[in-house]
């Protein structure tokens, strides 16, 4: 998910040839994984790569330290981190804004581009005489940092001192009021001096920061004694429910401790699939797969598939991870004698249309030049759907809504390779089919993309049908339709069976939300009696 | 302008009220914390607010705070520190009883929001929310929201309905709170404003209406 990882070879070349005019990376860390695959420190990569980073404690910080940065990035002529995290991201509050600055001196957007070889062509020769350039800057940034007003020591009552920076340093002032802090808003490289100068008369430093221990081992390591992460959780957000009972004893009047916490027991309501959405009939699908084949998931609301009631997941690593897994696997196999344990099992991708395009062509190549037997399911909604619904080039329109060329992901996957008859577009509400098509290119010992041709729900492009609705009386408590994990559909009642063998069968009798409901069919198509249908059409067969 | 300028711009008088805004993705949740943060910030309070939503378009559990006060520091609202819980869905109201203060308002959608894997019979949805946090707290108020949507012919104003109800609660005007939830409903049909207001106004004739009787 973090799209600076992605482009990291890209940032340690550009740190060494140094961007003319300004270049600020904002990186967002999901501090407390909200939504996320991992919980990674970016600050990080200021140290790899010989950059600045600015951390921002609330929205007027990130609205001024950006203008903050671009400077910064024009006098040093380097990339400069803005360190974002969750409660940055995920708060709004007053924040006074000034004009629009599109100039800051050195560069202008009709300056053209001016030729500079010896810096922008990275050969090792020009390399080796930016490596000096970097040194020097280095230098320079350490001297900087120590001067720099975006590093603020606060003065305070008591013998114990704060460093913090970004959201942990409203919740240290919100847990302790009265100490001194010393707030890191230019917080790589770190102003060592001046840090010093606050812990001159101050009887111990404690370094609040989120998540990794980096500032309180480089405070270490300068010989600046520093209490930290034996105090204080290195995952997480550091709010003052985590600060208090943590710090207490440091500092016993840290006044309002926090309340009960004694909280109720209430299940765990995990985001679910759309009523209607196209990817329902796909995993209800792929979940009568699941004992003969491995499917490797991707990033997007797909990923869900890995939820009740479907469980058609065996893998979800990262962004277009997906084909790449599932080749290994594919290869791994092919490793295992005849007897081997995976021998008779398909493998099977699920990747979306934007990831697909973002991240898993390349797989895809990798794919068919390997002759991996592997079947790519390729769900194309017509838009990003986990993110809320952006367009991007495979849905024909640009940034702004507007019409843009469309990639044809057929053709597409034409060119890569695959050939024609292992490329079957289906709609994915035609659950019948599409179970044959799965049934049908899994067996077919070679690579194959199944394309599923249906929009999401959220977008304009979809058209909702009659709301559907079950005839009591011919509802037999089967529960099929329950594993398309449709919200629309409550059950109203339940009952256990116990055949003669003394086999028992929870039965559950469901109605359906007719507010909500698509008209989609898919529960229909899975109803053996036939008890699902247009609300006429029921009271007729009543 | 600097912070400096920015905090001589709030009443610095100001007590701290916080809020907690509780429910299920699709109910409204953000909608009706984003109203409450800028009617406060229009009433010149220094507000914060953030949430956790996760992936909130799909029907998880989204709650959000709202820090309203002369200066406030941490966005988030530490267990048994909330003046008002707001809840859209019963369930949630009860998962996030623990953030409201011994004797604090809170306001619960009586309709509860029950998941696929409740009917999966992977979890059981708890037998009386409601009931069992008017027993820690009796001031818990349930608001039929679904009754007043039904009546305006639209289900989708509960959360205007649950804004309304608590209004009188909050150290800001109702009158103010109302124009601001519905102003983004302006230059969309008159309709559609006037459908949100008399949701709001319906919130706020049943919250002070003794219980059992219907505005």
């Amino acid at each position: 998910m973090w799209g600076l990882n992605v482009a990291a070879d890209a940032l340690m070349s550009l740190t060494l040839s140094g961007p003319v005019g300004g270049l600020v990376i904002a990186v967002a860390d999901d501090v407390g994984l909200s939504s996320s695959q991992n919980e990674q420190d970016s600050r990080f990569w200021g140290r790899f790569g010989h950059l600045p980073v600015l951390e921002p404690c609330d929205s007027q910080e990130a609205y001024e330290m950006a203008r903050d940065a671009f400077e910064l990035s024009e006098r040093f002529q380097c990339p400069v981190l803005l360190r974002l995290t969750t409660r940055v991201c995920h708060v709004k509050t007053r924040t006074v804004y000034g004009e629009r600055q599109t100039e800051l001196g050195s560069a202008s957007a009709d300056s053209g581009f001016t030729g500079d070889p010896g810096r922008m062509v990275l050969v090792p020769a020009h390399a080796r005489n930016r490596l000096q350039v970097q040194v020097e800057r280095d230098r320079l940034l350490a001297e900087y940092t120590e001067q720099s007003s975006l590093n603020i020591a606060k003065d305070g009552t008591g013998g114990i001192g704060f460093i913090t920076s970004g959201p942990a340093y409203m919740h240290v002032r919100e847990s302790f009021p009265h100490a001194p802090v010393f707030k890191l808003g230019l917080s790589y490289p770190l102003p060592f001096d001046g840090i010093r100068k606050f812990a001159a008369g101050l009887e111990q430093l404690v370094v609040v920061e989120e998540t990794e221990p980096l500032v309180e081992t480089e405070l270490r390591a300068a010989g600046i004694p520093v209490l930290g992460k034996e105090l204080l959780p290195n995952k997480g957000e550091l709010t003052p429910e985590v600060l208090r009972p943590a710090l207490g004893q440091l500092i016993p009047e840290s006044g309002d401790a926090a309340g009960p916490v004694a909280g109720a027991e209430v299940f765990a309501r995990p985001p679910t699939m759309c009523v209607g959405c196209p990817h329902l009939g796909v995993y209800y699908c792929l979940s009568r797969f699941k004992k003969k084949a491995v499917i490797a998931g991707d990033i997007g609301c797909y990923s869900l598939g890995a939820g009740r009631p479907w469980q058609a997941l065996d893998s979800v690593t990262c962004m277009g991870a997906s084909i790449g897994m599932a080749l290994g696997m594919d290869l791994a196999r092919r490793q295992q004698g005849d007897d081997g344990a995976d021998r008779d099992k398909a493998v099977i991708a699920v990747i979306g249309d934007s990831t697909f395009l973002h991240m898993g062509i390349q797989g895809l190549i990798d794919l068919v030049y390997k002759g991996g037997n592997v079947t790519v399911m390729l769900l194309d909604n017509s838009t990003t759907a986990m993110t809320g619904g952006q367009d991007n080039p495979g849905t024909g329109r640009d940034v702004a809504g507007l019409p843009a060329p469309r990639v044809d992901f057929a053709e597409l996957v034409r060119a890569l390779g695959v050939r024609p008859e292992r490329i079957r577009e289906v709609d994915p509400y035609e659950m019948p089919t599409l179970f044959k098509i799965i049934k049908e290119e899994t067996k077919a010992p070679e690579p194959s993309v199944i394309i599923t041709n249906k929009p999401c729900v959220l977008i304009d492009d979809f058209r909702r049908h009659k709301a559907l609705a079950v005839r009591e009386e011919a509802c037999t408590g089967c529960t099929n339709c329950l594993q398309t994990g449709c919200p629309a559909l409550q059950v109203t009642r339940r009952d256990t069976e116990v055949t003669k063998s003394g086999k028992r069968f929870d039965k559950a009798w469901v109605r359906i939300d007719a507010v909500a409901c698509t008209g989609c069919g898919l529960c229909a198509e899975t109803c053996g009696p036939g008890a699902i249908g247009e609300p006429a059409m029921a009271a007729v067969m009543a | 302008m600097k912070r400096e300028e920015q905090a001589m711009r709030t009443d610095s008088g100001k007590e701290d009220f916080n809020i907690i805004v509780v429910g299920t993705g699709g109910q409204g949740v953000m909608t009706a914390s984003e109203a409450l943060a800028q009617t406060a910030v229009a009433a010149g309070y220094d507000v914060k607010k953030t949430e956790v939503a996760g992936m909130a378009q799909r029907g998880g559990s989204v709650s959000s705070h709202v820090r309203i006060g002369s200066e406030v520091f941490s966005p988030a609202i530490a267990p048994g520190k909330a003046d008002l819980l707001l809840a859209m869905e019963p369930a949630e109201g009860l998962r996030y009883f623990a953030y409201l203060k011994p004797g604090g308002a809170a306001f619960v959608n009586l309709a509860a929001v029950v998941p696929p894997v409740v009917f999966a019979g992977v979890a059981s949805y708890p037998n009386d929310p409601v009931g069992a946090m008017q027993a820690a707290n009796p001031s818990v108020q349930g608001i039929d929201a679904a009754a007043v949507g039904q009546r305006l012919g639209e289900p989708r104003l509960a959360n205007m309905v649950m804004l309304g109800a608590a209004s009188a609660e909050l150290p800001l005007q109702a009158a103010l709170l109302a124009e601001t939830a519905t102003a983004r409903f302006k230059g969309r049909g008159d309709d559609l404003a006037s459908l949100n207001l008399r949701a709001f106004e319906a919130g706020q004739a049943l919250a002070s209406a003794p219980a059992g009787s219907l505005p």
